[in-house]
């Protein structure tokens, strides 16, 4: 081989080698950065409501427990709609195929923050003087501890539906690459035995994309773990447990934006170990998206 | 099995298909005012002298004219960094890697993909701000170089994969050494495509905010300092107008910078939509 086929191929290997440095350095750093947390309230650390700043005391569980409540039910929220949304897609006229599709791809490029800032200015009151008041008192569901008594408008539900608005067009567009890929002489088939379009969605169309589609819920899953600004905004920001859906709470990367630049000390590797619980469930996110999305074996022969 | 009966069958077929219209309906519906809001307060906002004016506390005029220069900077800063080392570690994984080595390179790019940008924030500032001694525009740049990496590394790899073998084969018959076949001939016959990716990637990270909370920061001055000083960004001034301020001025000026960016990053996209003409995620 020649000098210089050698040294561009180095170079490329260096670069492509860059991908595994960054995320080692990454992940040894908010470790190494959190180690005093860690040493000080072990894995309890995890379970503990605490976080006060004057008696030294931090837990993860409530910005934990913000961050998945948060993020489940944007899930709920924007799963349903998508598949249908991605679903319809696959069988409408091109035109309007075409012109929905491309809507559906610029939303997907809208900043975050937009996002936020319309919860806090627009959905939160709006929440606030017409949404909740139907529903914890005209319906009285206030009674009940899932939604609770107090509403401002700011809160779990809200931060989840904003979390939902903004993950639903980026879950059209992955769900409907994914049924994209159905063969159409299976889909025609189904139809030609007599098939309704549900039930070709679900027999046919469902279970040959299964795990594209687990894929890219997961990957929505893993973009409203770690958003910040879309939560921030309208999540309460509270270091407290919610009371109920309505109740003000906070996420772990809302604590992060919030606290972060006061913090010292104890309180930032504190910070530091929220991140690295983070950290750890997107990776465990990433796996299991790489291992759904991965080719069967017999695929790749 | 018992067959269900067709009316059954077409009453749950309708009932599906009117979910689907209704879930269609709202989230368009959702997205249009999202859309229309923004368009609405922001042009409120906007004129010439707020475009070129620089930001102020509350009580002077202020623009945003400081924060455009500052996105702008911070966006090529980051663009300089990461589209060169993207690009080659493209190459590398389409055109060199095979087996154990390649699937780890490969792995560890999708799953910095999915790395919270926030913490790619804190990273930073312990990596750079802290040992520098001084928040800064190019801390802010590398923050989003690193969110820019993987995304233009599996765009490039994808992309690059496409290109028939036959024209990487014709290339090496003429006697062309390897770096110049991939270089003269692979990289230039999908140069749209690679473009395309890296538009996509600089448009996704213009808007990005967590990633500069803690290491660009914000200033209210014109671009003083690149390497040495905080500097101004639109995503971070609409989040300090809007989350540490309780007037409504500074609320419009939120709106003016939320349209100012929707554009550029909707500009960035749909140019490249149209003008290069193919799809990437």
């Amino acid at each position: 081989m020649k000098r210089s086929d050698f040294l561009f191929r180095l170079l490329c290997l260096l670069c492509a080698a860059l991908a595994a440095a960054i995320l080692g350095a990454l992940l040894f750093q908010m470790t190494a950065a959190s180690l005093d947390a860690w040493k000080r309230f072990g894995l309890a650390f995890l379970f503990s409501s605490q976080w006060d700043p004057a008696a030294e005391e931090y837990g993860a569980l409530v910005p934990l427990a913000g961050t998945l409540l948060t993020t489940g039910i944007a899930l709920l929220l924007a799963v349903p709609p998508a598949f249908a949304a991605a679903n319809f897609l696959l069988d409408a006229p091109k035109g309007l195929a075409a012109i929905l599709g491309n809507a559906i791809d610029l939303l997907a490029a809208i900043p975050s923050v937009i996002y936020g800032m319309w919860g806090l200015f627009v959905l939160a009151p709006f929440l606030q003087q017409h949404i909740q008041p139907f529903l914890a008192d005209t319906l009285g569901l206030g009674r009940f501890s899932l939604f609770g008594a107090e509403y401002n408008g700011f809160g779990l539900l809200t931060a989840g539906l904003i979390l939902a608005l903004m993950i639903l067009p980026f879950l059209c567009a992955t769900m409907r690459d994914v049924l994209q890929m159905t063969p159409p002489v299976l889909r025609e088939a189904a139809y030609g035995m007599g098939c309704t379009k549900r039930e070709v969605t679900r027999d046919v169309v469902i279970p040959y994309g299964f795990r594209g589609l687990l894929g890219s819920i997961f990957i929505g899953l893993g973009r409203a773990l770690g958003e910040t600004m879309a939560v921030l905004f309208v999540i309460g920001n509270m270091m407290e447990l919610p009371k109920g859906l309505f109740g003000s709470t906070t996420t772990i990367a809302a604590t992060l934006a919030n606290n972060f630049a006061e913090a010292e000390g104890l309180q930032r590797s504190a910070l530091f170990a929220l991140g690295v619980t983070l950290l750890a469930i997107s990776l465990l996110i990433q796996v299991a998206v790489q291992l759904l999305l991965r080719k069967p074996a017999a695929e790749k022969r | 099995m018992k067959p269900k009966s067709l009316r059954k069958r077409k009453f749950l077929n309708l009932a599906s298909e009117v979910f689907s219209l209704c879930a269609i309906a709202v989230a368009v519906s959702a997205m249009a005012i999202i859309l229309a809001t923004v368009a609405y307060q922001g042009w409120h906002a906007l004129s010439l002298d707020f475009l070129l004016r620089r930001s102020a506390p509350y009580g002077a005029q202020g623009g945003i004219g400081n924060a455009i220069l500052g996105t702008i900077a911070i966006t090529l800063g980051a663009s300089v960094v990461a589209i060169p080392l993207a690009l080659l570690a493209g190459i590398y994984l389409s055109e060199y890697a095979h087996g154990k080595l390649a699937c780890l390179l490969r792995f560890s790019a999708n799953v910095l993909m999915g790395v919270p940008s926030i913490l790619v924030g804190l990273f930073i500032y312990t990596a750079v701000v802290v040992p520098t001694g001084h928040f800064s525009g190019m801390a802010g740049s590398l923050a989003l170089s690193i969110l820019m990496f993987p995304m233009i590394l599996r765009t490039t790899e994808e992309i690059l994969r496409m290109v028939p073998n036959s024209l990487r084969e014709s290339a090496l018959a003429l006697g062309m050494s390897r770096p110049r076949a991939i270089l003269g001939i692979v990289c230039r016959s999908a140069a749209p495509g690679l473009l395309t990716g890296i538009l996509m990637a600089v448009a996704r990270v213009s808007g990005e905010t967590a990633p500069l909370l803690f290491t660009a920061l914000f200033a209210d001055s014109w671009l003083t300092g690149y390497f040495t000083q905080p500097t101004p960004s639109l995503p971070v001034l609409i989040t300090e107008y809007t989350t540490n301020s309780p007037f409504a001025s500074m609320h419009a000026a939120g709106w003016g910078a939320s349209l100012a960016v929707m554009t550029l990053v909707l500009a960035i996209n749909l140019s490249t939509r149209i003008f290069l003409g193919r799809k990437v995620r």
